[in-house]
């Protein structure tokens, strides 16, 4: 039963087009629909957004060498993901899909355990409760009712509600606009509406579900599906961090004050293919891609920071960012060779609390298979 | 004192929701209604609505919110209505609540209990009478377990609560209103077989449903002169093979029976464990007493479909023929 049950407020969907702060041009101004939060960290999120973007090209120089399986690119995203982890607390959930290596960095995760599921030593490479950012989810959808179950935690745990920052909890669950789509997401859409739920859905559009496009998944904007679960639907530039940072600060808010659950579409685009293993020049004009990249989010804040006449900027600050991308590029490349080839017996010991009778009778004879294979390789 | 396994079920969850403060219950229908069968009646009245959940209608919704509420330290109880209902939750089951402690290196413990009604016989409609107790039990990181009788299912039903891996809890519909004696004694290993009868020409084998038919079907073969041995499985996943083995050494003759369909089904499981560690011990084939390869019938037809007491005694003559 919902204890706090506030309106429904009305569609935020916006006359005319997301919500923008930061325009591709590098200008800022204000949006009548949001206001922007006092005292932004510009500088940290240029640079966490630089950093995000060197993760992923290195990433896939990693799989070009055949040092990871596949990699889901987040080049053109950043700006959603880093936008979205700055407005957590600490003590906030996130349940990411197997995109958000922004926010896994954001949420302070060493990004070298990303890589270890897509180098095929692992099936999961983190604890989900040391930095609250839960496993990634390969299957389209499933965790939005992870998410919605957490949040029914919350509020049994009654940590909603009482106006203590520390204390009050809500849960960022991230999705695709294919995910939209699956039957499982509307059931979270709407758990977390009838019973008023702190957990806020981000939604990253960016456009394309593999090679189905988001007109094959609906016929209405992402952000206006919410009200009809009767929750607020909002639609920001995916390629604005202000904007992200904003929308998403306001929903955790008001879930945490018991407020309830948001959509927030963030408009983006995935500037490469769906992964590694994919061709997007099958199904994607190349002028599409060129016209997405000049909206780019880090240029644009890069525009800002430099031409805006701020003076917060010099040489040396983006010289350190390039030093820093360095450092993590070497990192992530020697981490990666590093990772450590799963355990054979780790498979056996993980799937029960107690490995039962059967399983442990298999172990010992896997065991000794593996072992004879070693002696007779001795022997040669 | 002699009550029927509905309230055993009913004594079962009281119990665990008085001891842990972290167990819920969810599902259709299971608050004021106190479920179409009415196993968690009155529970919700007791216990309130923040630990009896009413969902909304949605059995993925019902399994995966389960799996986040154990995540954040809670040990929830889903009751899916019917067997023929499970289905929707299946992705949420098998890809996930069996799997992520296994993805996770063992960080993530996940206590859930999925409460199905199953099995036919009671004269109803379509979806409302399967078996599906494979499909799980073939899923490593699963507990698959079923009671036959009230002690039984008062007994197991905390057990599953207890434990820290997902069980698949199966409740013989057909047996719900059958009453038997309930007493607050140490229960029997959980995920352990029990031999019920003793016998020394043959083994019949069953679980959930089919334990009383296989009873009744010892009793009339003593009447023949004929010893069965009846064990009643309790958990197809994991398997006490051990019991099995035991018996079969003795007798020499195992059959197999439940209301499943027959091929690949938990009696091909059984079959091939029992000819590849006891084959120099046996006397005949171990056979098969089951369901036919057809989805479950029209309920009409359902006495002639279902495997009973006749048809276990005709596969007994067989096995004792050779």
């Amino acid at each position: 039963m919902p204890r706090r049950q506030s309106k429904p407020t009305d569609d935020a969907q916006p006359a005319d087009g997301p919500i923008q702060f930061l325009s591709p041009e590098g200008i800022l101004g204000p949006d009548s629909r949001l206001e922007l939060p006092p005292a932004i960290d510009l500088l940290a999120l240029y640079r966490d957004m630089a950093l995000v973007r060197r993760l992923d090209s290195e990433a896939i120089a990693l799989q070009r060498q055949g040092e990871l399986g596949l990699w889901p690119s987040l080049r053109g995203q950043e700006a959603a993901q880093v936008g979205a982890a700055y407005a957590l607390a600490e003590q906030d959930m996130v349940f990411p899909t197997y995109r958000e290596h922004g926010v896994a960095w954001c949420r302070g995760l060493d990004p070298v355990s990303l890589l270890g599921l897509f180098r095929g030593s692992t099936l999961g490479g983190w604890n989900p409760y040391e930095r609250r950012f839960g496993l990634y989810t390969l299957v389209i959808g499933a965790q939005t009712l992870h998410a919605v179950g957490y949040a029914m935690g919350l509020v049994r745990d009654d940590v909603i509600g009482s106006g203590d920052g520390t204390r009050d909890t809500a849960v960022l669950v991230f999705l695709g606009d294919g995910a939209l789509s699956e039957g499982e997401t509307n059931e979270a859409f709407l758990w977390a509406a009838a019973q008023n739920l702190p957990v806020v859905f981000f939604c990253q559009n960016n456009q394309w579900a593999i090679s189905a496009p988001y007109s094959v998944q609906s016929r209405v904007p992402v952000a206006q599906r919410a009200a009809g679960f009767g929750f607020p639907g909002v639609s920001v530039d995916g390629n604005d961090v202000l904007a992200c940072l904003a929308a998403t600060r306001e929903a955790l808010t008001r879930a945490r004050s018991g407020g309830g659950p948001t959509l927030i579409e963030a408009v983006t685009y995935r500037i490469n293919a769906h992964t590694t293993a994919d061709d997007a020049t099958r199904y994607r004009p190349s002028a599409e891609t060129d016209e997405w990249t000049a909206k780019d989010p880090l240029e644009r804040l890069r525009l800002h920071l430099t031409a805006s006449g701020e003076g917060v900027v010099d040489e040396e600050y983006f010289a350190d960012i390039e030093r820093r991308e360095q450092e993590l590029a070497e990192r992530l490349r020697a981490g990666c060779r590093a990772l450590p080839p799963p355990d054979d017996a780790s498979s056996f010991e993980n799937t029960y609390t107690d490995m039962p009778v059967e399983l442990r009778r298999q172990l010992a004879e896997h065991s000794q298979y593996l072992a004879a294979g070693q002696e007779i390789g001795a022997v040669r | 004192m002699s009550i029927s396994m509905v309230k055993a079920l009913n004594n079962g969850l009281r119990k665990a929701l008085q001891d842990d403060p972290k167990v819920l219950l969810m599902g259709e229908d299971i608050g004021r209604l106190g479920g179409v069968f009415r196993v968690t009646d009155g529970l919700q009245k007791e216990f309130g609505s923040l630990r009896v959940i009413d969902t909304p209608l949605g059995e993925a919704g019902i399994v995966g919110s389960a799996i986040g509420l154990a995540m954040r330290g809670y040990r929830p109880v889903c009751e899916i209505q019917f067997d023929g209902f499970v289905y929707p939750a299946v992705n949420q089951i098998i890809s996930q609540l069996a799997k992520l402690r296994h993805r996770s290196g063992g960080v993530i413990t996940l206590p859930v209990v999925i409460r199905i009604p199953f099995g036919g016989g009671i004269g109803s409609i379509e979806h409302h009478s399967e078996s599906p107790e494979v499909y799980f039990a073939h899923t490593a990181g699963l507990k698959v377990v079923t009671c036959s009788n009230p002690q039984d299912a008062y007994d197991m039903i905390r057990q599953a609560v207890d434990d820290d891996d997902p069980v698949i809890f199966l409740e013989p519909k057909r047996h719900y209103w059958t009453k038997g004696e309930v007493t607050d004694r140490t229960p029997a290993p959980f995920a352990r077989a029990r031999v019920l009868r003793d016998g020394t020409d043959a083994t019949l084998i069953a679980y959930g449903p089919m334990v009383p038919a296989a009873l009744e079907a010892a009793e009339a073969a003593a009447e023949e002169g004929r010893s069965v041995e009846v064990i009643d499985l309790r958990s197809l996943s994991p398997l006490d093979l051990d019991t099995v083995r035991k018996s079969v050494h003795r007798t020499g003759r195992a059959l197999v029976t439940h209301e499943a369909s027959l091929s690949h089904g938990f009696g091909a499981e059984l079959a091939a464990r029992i000819q590849q560690e006891e084959f120099h011990f046996l006397e005949a084939p171990v056979l098969r007493i089951t369901g036919y390869d057809t989805p479950y019938p029209p309920s009409r037809l359902e006495s002639d479909w279902l495997p009973g007491v006749d048809r276990i005694l005709d596969a007994l003559d067989h096995s004792l023929s050779y």
